[in-house]
Formats: C-alpha cells, structure tokens, sequence
C-alpha cells in the first residue's frame, strides 16, 4: 500500500485508539446501549394491569376474572365499585384496560344466551391495548354455558406457526437491527468528525500542505471509519449471537461484505456532512439531523410496508433499510444468496453515489 | 474619559439579567445550527413520527394457499381478500409463497387444505394452517390474530359454529380510530424538547468555556446565579415556543386532537424544562468539552426521551431493572401527560404527581450543577 | 496613599505543581505595571487572581481595600479585566457587545450614550459599530476587549497579554489608549512577553517559576547589567556563523542578530577579549550599546540557549534551482474582496525572508497561496522550481510548514506524530525509522516520546513540530507566526534552531509580528493594503526612514513609519 495512506489511516484509527478512555467511549456506549434498549425496546405487552368493576358476581363472572389474573401478561387486578372509579383509573393512566361486567352477565352465560362484558381500553396506548384486548378476547370466548372449554371453537380452527422464531422472542428481532443502527451511529460519527476536528484544531492546513492528494486524504478517512464500524458491528454480532442467544442461520461471509458496503455508504454521508461543517459541535449536529431520520425511515421502529407511498420509495435510498433486511434475514431466516443480493446491489448503488459526492464536496471544499 | 457612575444596585440585577439574555437571543438568532434543532429537525421529527411511525397494520401482504376446490374454501379465501386488514396474494401450492417469506414481500400464509371439506364437516382438529414471519414478531402477531377472527367470522356468518356465548365489546377510549400517530406525536416532541433543553444547553455553557467567553463575564459584577439565570431563560422560551409550535402542526396538519387546554399543556411543557435545563447544565458543569457535552447529552437526555420514556415502547412490558431506570427519566412523566392532554383532556389528577416527579428530578439537577459551578476558574 | 493591589505570601497550585509560590508585591494606582516572565511563569494565574476570578491557596489578596477573599463581588464591579484570549462574542456587533458589558457593568443608561460615543471615538471603533467581533482585525478585538472592560469606571485595568497578534501599527495606538488611562489615575497591570513593552513600563513585575524575581523600575534591572550589552557592527557575511559562535563561548551569555549587527550580552564578570578576536576574524568591530530591559530578563534568567545541536546533526539540502520562491502578479479575491493584488516577489536560495504587514493587509493570503492551501485568482507561484498549480505534489514534497499553533495531532503521542508526519511524505522502512531516530536525537525529544503533544512544554512542542516540518528534508521552509506568544527564551532557542537550519541551506519563508524577528531575516517584504509596499533588507528598511529626529529608527518604527507613508499616498490619489 501507498506510504502516504498508510500513514494517514494509522493515524486516523490511532486518534480514536491510542487512549483508553476514548477506545471506552467508542465500545462502551454501544454495548450498553445494545443491552438496556433490546431489553427496553419493546412492544410485547407484559404487566397488565386491569381496573375490574364486577357488578355480577356470579359464577362466570367469577371464572373470567379468575382466568384473566392467571394470564401471564397480567400484573394484577384492580377491584373498582363503580364507573367512575373506572373512568378514573384508566384517565390517570393507572391501568391499561378496564373490564365492567354487566349484572345479568353469569345469567346470560348459564342460559347460553349472549352475554357481553364492556372493555375499556386506553386508547393513548392504543398499540398494547389492542394486544391486550385480543389476548382478552381470546379467555372470554373461552367461557360457555358449563364453563368448559367446548370442541369447536374459533380459537382452535386456525393452526398458527411462527416460521424463523416459534414463540415471537422479540430480542430475536431488536437485537441484529440494534447491531445494525449503533454501528452505523459509530461509523457516522467518526466520519463526521474526522474533517471538522482536524478543521478546528488546525492540522488539517497541515495535511494539505503535504503531497497527499484530496483522494488519498478522502480513503485515508474513509478507511479507519470502515474498520471500526466493521469490528464494531462484528462486535455486537458476536453478543447476539452468545449473550442474546439470537439463532445464527445464515452466512457469516455474505453478512460480512453487506456490512462492509453498508458502512461503506454510511461513511460517505458523514463525510459530506463534515466536509461541509466548520466545528465539531456542527459536526455532531448535523450527524444526528441526518441519523434520526434514516433510523425512522428505515423500518426498524415500524414496518415500512406501513408507511406512505412516498416514504417507502424514500426508504429505497436508505442504506440502513436494506442492509436490516440482510441482517435481520441471516440471522433468523437462513437468508438465501440470492435475497441478500437483491438487497445488496441497492446498496452498492447508494455507496458510490454517496462516497463519489463526498470526493467532490470535500475536493471543492479544499480550495 | 469621564465614564458614569454605576446605577443603583436593585436595578442592577435586573438591568445585568435583561442584558445577558438579549445576549443569548442574539446569539441563538445568529447560530444556524440552533435553528436547525429547535425549528428545523422539529418538523422533520414531526412530519416522519406522523407518517413513518405508524404501528397500525394495515392491509399486511399476506399469500393465501388455496390447496382446495371447494366451494367454501374460495368462500373463505374470498373472506381473506375482503378484509381491510390484509392484502393478498393468492397461491396455489405452499412453495409459490416460500420464497417471498424468505423476502419479507409477505408477512404470512393461509393454507386452506385439500381435504377442507372433510374438516369443516367434522371438526376436531384446526381447519387451516397459518405460517407467519416470525423475524418480525409484531406483524407476525398481528396476522396471527387477524387470521383467525376472519375465519370465526367466517363460521359465525356460516352459522356453522355458535359464535361464543360470553364476549367483549372493546371500546378504545380517547383514540376511537386508532390513529397510532395520535400517541405518537407527543411522544415527538418530548423528544424535541429534550433536545432543545438538554443537548443545546449542554452545549452553549460548554461553548462560553471553549471560546473564552466565560471569563470576561465572570470578571464582572454579575453573579454566577444571574449568569446562568440569563443562559436558561432563553431557551426556556425557545423550549416553549417549540412545543406551541409542534403543537399548533400536529393539530392543523397531522390531525391530533387537542383535548385537554393549552394552559396544560404549557404547564405541562414548563415543568419538563425544568429537569431538561437542569440535566444540560448539570452536564456542561461536568464538562467543560463540547464533545464530551455532546456525548453525555445524547446518552442521557436524547435516547432515554426516545426509548425509555413510555412514547414508543410500553414501560411496564419492560424488565424491572430497566422500569426502575425509567423513573428517573423525566421524559416518561412528560410523554404519559402529554397524550393526556392531547387525547384525554385535563387530568389534573394525573398532571400534578408527573409534574411534581419532574420538578423533584429537576431540583436535583439544578442541586447537583450549582455545587460544580462557582464563579471561579479553579 | 495605600497600594491598589497589596498581594501578601500568594500561593497557588495546580495538581501539586506551585504556579504561584508566596508572592508578596504592591500595585500602585497611577501607574502602569509591566507582567513579565517565561511561558509558565504565574502570569495569567496572578492575573486571576487578582480580578478574584480564583482564590489563592494561601495569602491574601487586597484590591482597591477589599479583601479578595470575602469581597469578589464588590471587586468585580471596580476592575476591568482583559482575559488573555479574545473573550468576546464574536456573533455579536461591536455595539451589542459594548450595550453588555454597559449593562453588566451598571452603566447608567442615559450616560451609556454619549459613554459609547466616548469609548468608540477613543478607540477608534466608531465606524465599525455594527460590525460583528468576529469579523474585525486581531488589532481591533483587542481595542475592543479594552472598551469593554473600560466600561463602569474601573479602578483598575488587568490586562492579560493585551498585544499578543496584533501588529505593529495597533500596538502603539493600544499602548497610547493604555498611557492616557493610567494617567488619569488608573493602576494598570499589563502582562506581556513583549519586553521592549515591559522597557516602557513605569514598574515591572518579573515572575519566574512562581517566584517574583525583580519588582520596581525596569532600568532598576538594566542598571545591572550596565556595560555588558555589545554589538559586532559591519559583518560583512556570515552573521549567523557568527551568532552561533559567539554563543558557544563561555564569556557570552546571550545572542542575537540585528539586521547586519550581531547582538550580545556578556556574562557577569566575564572580559570581552574572546569576543574581540571573534569580531576580528569575522571583519567586524566591536561597539558598546545601550542595555535593554530585554538583555537583563535573560540573564536574570540564566542566559539565552547556546548554539542550536541541529545543524550539526542534519545533512546539508540541495536546491537545483537559484529562487527557492516565486510569485509573479499573484491576486486572488474573495468576492469584491481583493486580499491579494499583484504581489510578485522572489525568495533566494538560501535566505531567510520575512513577510511583515498589519493584521488584514494580506500576507497571510499570500503565505496560503505559496504553500498550495489557496488557489490564486491569477498569476503564479512556484516553489523550487516546480508550479504549485501544475504540479502540486512535486512542490509540496519540497516545501516544509509549520503554522501558527503548531498543528500536532493532540490525540496522538509524539512518536506517532513523527511517525504519521514522515509517512505523509512518503518516508517508508529503514528511511522512515532513521530519519525518525535522527529527528529524536536532534531535538532530545527521547523521554516524551509517549506523551501527548498537549502535555508538552512549549518549547518542547515547538521542536516537535519543526521536526515533524523537517521530516522529509525539504529545501524550502515555511513558517506561519512560529513565536506568537511565545517567550523570549523559547523564542531565541526557536531562532537558534533556524539558524542552524539557515546554514545547511535551507530557505525559510516566515510571517511574523516580532520585530526583532524580522531583524533575523536578510530580507523582508512588507505588506499593505493587498499589496507588497516595500521590500528590502532589514537595515536598508530602517535606514529610509532615518529622518533628524530619529537617527537611528527601530525596526518598529520603519514598520510604522512606512505604513504611515503608504496611507499618505493612498489618500493623495483618492484626493486627486
């Protein structure tokens, strides 16, 4: 390799290695980050708790609450004697749900006639309430005029199996696309920080008066980021993999170069972003205008089959949209070869549209 | 050079305050990248919470295997292609729709047997089979739980099955429509505040230290206190004056609702920037490095607002070391009474104790920052 | 009368080190008080302290009769106070920033008006009232800076290194603004690295490594040294070979070129016979001159460095061509802004060549355009030969640069500084590890190897980045203000290193604001208003503003002088 370059990507990957406590600072945080928000980020529903205004008091009455406080998903029952003590919990937030059973409803029930209990749901939690009202759906329906359960019934007419992850863990899902995001926060920012330091401590007049090209000076950054964003992201692959127990069915090489061209079109943005800046506290700004957003449009938070017409097309040029397809495929889906190029080519395309930008702004920014 | 005499002292304090804070508005007006977050990167936030973040499943593409001829086996796939909730493919063999699994083009498959017939006349096992996504637990619930209300009611509409004598009839309080976008948004702009309160105070103190500035105006009659009073005030306003305006753009555009009044809501929005303010100058008193100032505020104040304040993930279904994390987050007490007000109305009930949590968290802060900063350069 | 500031046994620490360490010494009102000493000295730390902005370990600290200690805020609102770095908005005007600190100050409001009238008039701001403070020149700022902390009526003006960047020209007009207060009564205290400042002072405070090491008249310490300042007058070439010898010998305590002088001061006690024989052999002749205040700080001081070791470790250069630089009608403009027009100069091989100018003149856009950091409208510039335009490598690979705060990569130890340096320019294997090896012997850089360059002494910091410059042995050397506030003693050890260089044929292109700096140099071009307005030896320089009531003027003065000429002339064609 070219002396000059060498040089430069030593130094680049020694500012940010040379001292212990900046290495903690580019490890520390993302590992932490990968354990508090895979077990924060959440949206199964766990620790009900339901306000329950029983004005039956009968047997069946009984029988469902007794079912609903079994269920794993409940915390506890909240005993209210009227509808306003109702009204209250849920408007303070109390409680998730509320069940009011109606006076005639065991009767109704014995006599095999329809009997209907109100729920009460919190609609500002409108996405675990309905999870928690299907879960409860599904115990009511359980009750009929012997209170057993009977041979035919709706819940037993479909068969459903869970391909790729048979009991939905959810950390199976958040932790390769955690992986994914903090990496490409780290490779982000030391990108966007590269030229703005060496602006603002003024070595940067340094390196140009040097016979380093612009190019070499632009591959000089681009590769120190590439490296650490790669170990980084291999990193936390390695803690989804022993620490989360997330199953690995896919292929480590074809894994390994998505990555490579995923950071690789991540690095180019932070380059034009710093390239542009004057400061570092510019720098880390502009890094995070463009993070948040390519973070929401990726599909990580939400599916983008969810989204507007328009932003699905605008997640097509999100790099982080695709390469979660990849990452989250080949770990739980066995991802075929095929499907990852489909996802990678994409990407490719966006590497050198970003990375050829940066040459430019940061070639004319030189002058 | 004659120079007047200084003016009395009571007048002083005032006069030192009112001048340091149209300092730091003229400043913050000159600073693009301060515009850029507390105007800026608002209505982005604002336009992709709305849009982007959706939790509502609608019409998730899902294949229907149609292994049967018979006629009510086309009755129910029908059933599957009318729902709102599912967009379908229609299949005839299970491996046409493997692939697309694999893909992430579909989310699930119905599998409606070859011997359906036989099933449905003698029922004592399930009458069809459904394959979800499981790498996207979520959707894969949601197609779970869809699937199988189409195909009770399609028994119940059959009348072959006597739908189930007890039920719930589920009423969704405050949100009717399930718009998760209505929950979402307040979330957004707890964000945003936090932001605006945590990461630009952070680093405009740690800015006055870098530049030099903090020096000159120590060496002058104005006390530490009037200094920081000064360096607060503005963006306290600033805080404010987003929240009106994210507020006024979730109502006109993004149609949330206001419930609640916009006394509350100011209230509200005051009480949160007590701890926000805080936290940033708690920070910038730790450090006197922009980028370390940078650092702390992302890990303390912005992603905690994002992830660990009950906007986007449900704060119970967490574990209990993590719940117990997300009582010192401020965000969380902030999130839960802004859909309040936004959805609910005015639950005084519940604003006093959040505010009173925010307060307590914030007096802390301000505690713990005024026992690092003095005025001194020590 | 008691003294304005009374300091008592003033002991100040940092992570152990004494910064400060039991000082005791008055500050008169009326008086103008000169801050002096070595880089570390307790300067600014004094300065602090005395503003109450720190508390002293141990001691007491009285200003204007208020204990320090109890009193901070009542002292506060009767000292003005100048921090060292440029410490006001820049993002705000000139007028918003007088309306704070008016403010902050107490300043009566009916009054502030015809107060700012007052001060912009006194400082020569009033044009410039709407203009933001990070757009003015560095001579500006600081004329700013003093507005500021004029404002309320101090007792006492602390000013910490109030001249640092400034030119030549603002300088003198801060200084006057300065006099005219302390004579109205006010104390000042002026720190600065400046000596010929220090000279002008009613009374001095020398610090030397916390320790208070002369207080009272300046001539009170020149008298000491009275007889031992000499000069080798009419060296006709060879004044650095000259230098460097005189330096080595054991009689000679302190060295420096002056023009086609050689400046020296002998040690104490010591006789001149060997100075003689050294001024014989070189043609020269040996004259008694005046001491300068400068001349006992260094032997207060224990002498200046002796003869840099570099030369003799370093192999001599060689340059094919006759002009190391050459720019011909170099312009460039930023938008109606014309910074450079039609500057053409020729730097000769082997000369020391100084670019002088007030702050904005345009010599640091030159000296950016010559080292390939800045395109040139039109004309062009080559270094040893090759076109910075056409071939930009081969002319950076020849050309050596070291700007203005040293840039060394802070996260980065030394070695690996020397390391990146050489490998930026290409060095590889055995080459890269030998020229490494020479550079740590040459500049006894062995035991900081490990360390940051922040943690470095200055002077220490100072040779790293002349070594990382020196690297690749370029012919050509590019100096951006190497000394700016940098102390006497560091700044002769930075020369004596030049020099050495000087000798092995390196040519050197060097910007600075030091006049005794640009008495180094053989020749130097002095910029203004975009243009190169003369450009000659130090000596003839001087001599064309000789006039009867300045017979022999100062390097200064030419400088001031022929900026003066310059405005006169730009005014008489405007005029006509």
């Amino acid at each position: 390799m070219n002396t000059r370059l060498r040089a430069q990507i030593v130094k680049e990957l020694l500012s940010f290695l040379r001292d212990p406590k900046s290495r903690m600072v580019l490890v520390g945080p993302p590992l932490v980050q990968l354990l508090v928000f895979s077990f924060a980020a959440t949206l199964e529903v766990r620790n009900v708790d339901i306000a329950v205004l029983d004005q039956d008091a009968g047997r069946a009455s009984h029988e469902l609450l007794a079912r609903i406080e079994a269920a794993s998903f409940v915390r506890q029952l909240v005993p209210v004697h009227s509808t306003t003590g109702l009204a209250d919990l849920l408007n303070r937030r109390e409680v998730l749900v509320a069940v009011h059973v109606p006076a005639d409803f065991s009767r109704n029930v014995a006599a095999g006639r329809p009997a209907v209990a109100q729920l009460l749901v919190d609609g500002r939690r409108a996405n675990s309430g309905q999870i928690a009202a299907a879960y409860l759906g599904t115990i009511v329906a359980g009750l009929d005029g012997r209170l057993e359960t009977a041979g035919t019934d709706a819940s037993s007419a479909i068969a459903v199996r869970h391909w790729f992850n048979p009991n939905l863990v959810y950390q199976w899902f958040i932790v390769p696309g955690l992986a994914a995001i903090l990496a490409m926060l780290a490779a982000l920012l030391v990108t966007g920080l590269s030229i703005a330091r060496e602006r603002e401590m003024g070595t940067f007049d340094q390196l140009l008066v040097s016979p380093a090209s612009p190019l070499e000076i632009v591959v000089g950054k681009i590769v120190p980021a590439l490296v650490i964003g790669t170990v980084l992201a291999l990193l936390m692959v390695a803690a989804g993999v022993f620490l989360f127990r997330v199953p690995f069915s896919g292929s480590l090489p074809l894994l390994l170069l998505s990555l490579v061209v995923f950071i690789l079109s991540v690095v180019g943005v932070g380059l034009m972003v710093s390239s542009i800046c004057r400061t570092q506290q510019q720098a880390i700004l502009g890094v995070f205008a463009v993070g948040v957003p390519v973070i929401l449009v990726s599909g990580f938070a939400t599916p983008v089959e969810n989204m507007p017409y328009a932003l699905q097309l605008l997640a097509e040029a999100n790099p982080l949209k695709h390469f979660l397809v990849i990452v989250q495929g080949t770990f739980l889906k066995a991802l075929p070869p095929g499907e990852v190029f489909a996802n990678l080519w994409p990407m490719a395309v966006i590497a050198a549209i970003t990375l050829s930008s940066a040459v430019v702004i940061v070639q004319g920014r030189l002058q | 050079m004659s120079v007047p005499a200084p003016a009395t002292a009571s007048a002083g304090h005032l006069r030192r305050l009112l001048a340091l804070t149209r300092k730091e508005v003229l400043q913050i007006a000159r600073d693009p990248s301060a515009l850029l977050i507390a105007f800026v990167l608002p209505l982005v936030l604002l336009v992709l919470y709305a849009n982007a973040v959706s939790l509502d499943a609608k019409e998730v593409r899902i294949g229907v295997v149609l292994e049967s001829d018979g006629a009510a086996a086309h009755e129910l796939a029908a059933a599957f292609a009318a729902t709102r909730y599912f967009s379908v493919t229609p299949a005839r063999d299970r491996r046409e729709v493997v692939p697309s699994l694999l893909a992430g083009e579909l989310r699930g498959f119905v599998v409606i047997p070859q011997d359906f017939a036989r099933r449905l006349a003698s029922p004592s096992g399930p009458l069809v089979q459904v394959v979800t996504d499981g790498s996207q637990p979520n959707t894969a619930s949601f197609v779970a739980g869809y699937a199988q209300g189409v195909v009770s009611g399609w028994l119940a509409a059959r009348g072959d099955t006597a739908p189930p004598v007890a039920s719930f009839e589920p009423r969704y309080w405050f949100n009717p429509e399930l718009e998760s976008r209505r929950f979402l948004v307040p979330g957004a702009i707890a964000i945003i505040m936090a932001m605006i309160g945590t990461l630009l105070t952070a680093l405009v103190v740690a800015r006055e230290w870098e530049r030099g500035t903090m020096e000159a105006i120590m060496s002058t009659p104005a006390s530490a206190l009037e200094i920081l009073v000064a360096k607060l005030v503005p963006y306290f306003v600033l805080g404010l004056v987003a929240t009106f305006v994210c507020a006024l753009l979730s109502i006109a555009v993004f149609d949330v609702p206001l419930r609640g009044s916009w006394l509350a809501l100011g209230t509200l929005s005051a009480a949160f920037l007590v701890p926000a303010l805080g936290q940033g100058l708690l920070i910038s008193a730790a450090s006197r490095n922009q980028f370390v100032a940078a650092q702390l505020a992302l890990l303390s104040g912005f992603l905690p607002a994002f992830l660990l304040s009950g906007a986007l993930f449900e704060i119970d279904s967490m574990p209990a070391p993590i719940r117990a994390i997300t009582l010192v987050v401020a965000a969380r007490y902030f999130v839960a009474s802004l859909q309040s007000v936004f959805l609910a109305g005015d639950v005084w009930s519940q604003f006093l104790p959040n505010m009173l949590a925010m307060l307590a968290i914030g007096l802390v802060f301000f505690a713990l920052a005024s026992l690092r900063t003095r005025k001194t350069l020590d | 009368m008691p003294a304005a500031i009374e300091l008592r046994g003033v002991v100040k620490a940092f992570d152990g080190i004494r910064a400060l360490d039991g000082l005791t010494a008055d500050i008169e009102a009326g008086r103008l008080t000169g801050l002096v000493g070595p880089d570390g000295a307790g300067k600014t730390t004094l300065l602090r302290i005395m503003a109450a902005l720190m508390a002293p370990d141990a001691g007491s600290v009285t200003v204007a009769g208020h204990a320090a200690a109890t009193a901070a805020a009542r002292i506060h609102s009767i000292v003005g106070y100048m921090p060292q770095r440029f410490g006001l908005y820049e993002d705000l005007a000139v007028g918003e920033n007088l309306g704070l600190y008016a403010a902050l100050r107490g300043v009566d409001t009916e009054a502030a008006e015809g107060t700012f009238a007052e001060l912009l008039r006194f400082t020569g701001l009033a044009p410039f009232t709407g203009r933001l403070a990070g757009h003015l020149s560095g001579g500006m700022k600081q004329k700013l800076g003093l507005a500021c902390a004029l404002l309320g009526r101090p007792e006492i003006l602390l000013l910490d290194e109030p001249s640092v960047g400034v030119d030549p020209v603002s300088r003198r007009e801060l200084w006057a603004l300065v006099r005219e207060l302390a004579a109205e009564g006010l104390a000042v205290v002026w720190s600065t690295a400046y000596l010929d400042e220090a000279e002008q002072c009613d009374s001095v405070l020398l610090l030397n490594e916390g320790r208070l090491a002369h207080a009272g008249e300046p001539r009170g310490l020149t008298r000491q040294i009275a007889g031992r300042s000499l000069r080798i007058a009419g060296v006709e070439s060879g004044r650095r070979r000259l230098l460097a010898e005189a330096v080595d010998l054991p009689s000679v305590g302190d060295g420096v070129i002056q023009g086609a002088n050689v400046r020296l001061v002998m040690s104490a006690e010591a006789d001149t016979r060997e100075v003689q024989a050294l001024a014989a052999r070189h043609g020269g002749r040996l004259e008694p001159v005046e001491p300068r205040f400068e001349d006992a700080f260094i032997d207060l001081l224990g002498g200046g460095p002796g003869r840099s070791t570099l030369a003799a470790g370093m192999r001599p250069v060689e340059l094919d061509v006759a002009s190391a630089v050459e720019c011909r009608h170099l312009t460039r403009r930023f938008g109606d802004f014309l910074a450079t027009d039609d500057v053409t100069f020729e730097v000769r091989k082997g000369e020391v060549f100084g670019l002088l100018g007030p702050n904005g003149a345009g010599k640091s856009t030159t000296f950016r355009m010559l080292c390939g950091l800045l395109e040139p409208s039109s004309g062009e510039a080559r270094v040893a030969g090759h076109d910075l335009r056409r071939a930009p490598g081969d002319a950076k690979l020849r050309l050596g640069y070291m700007a203005q705060k040293f840039s060394l990569y802070g996260l980065l130890s030394v070695r690996q500084n020397l390391e990146f340096f050489s490998g930026v320019y290409g060095l590889s294997g055995r080459e890269q590890r030998e020229r490494i090896a020479e550079m740590i012997e040459v500049f006894d850089l062995g035991r900081y190897l490990a360390v940051s360059p922040d943690k470095l002494p200055l002077g220490y910091k100072q040779r790293l980045a002349l070594a990382c410059a020196l690297m690749h042995r370029p012919p050509v050397l590019f100096l951006d203000e190497p000394t700016s506030g940098v102390d006497p003693i560091t700044r002769r050890e930075f020369w004596s290193h030049i020099n050495g260089l000087v000798q092995k044929g390196v040519t050197v292109l060097v910007t600075t604001h030091f006049m005794d700096e640009a008495e180094y140099c053989d020749r130097v071009a002095l910029m203004y208003r975009a243009r190169v307005i003369a450009l000659d030896s130090p000596d003839a320089l001087k001599a064309s503003v000789a006039s009867e009531e300045l017979p022999e003027p100062t390097m200064e003065d030419a400088f001031v002088r022929l900026v003066e000429l310059a405005d006169r002339a730009h005014a008489e064609r405007s005029a006509a």
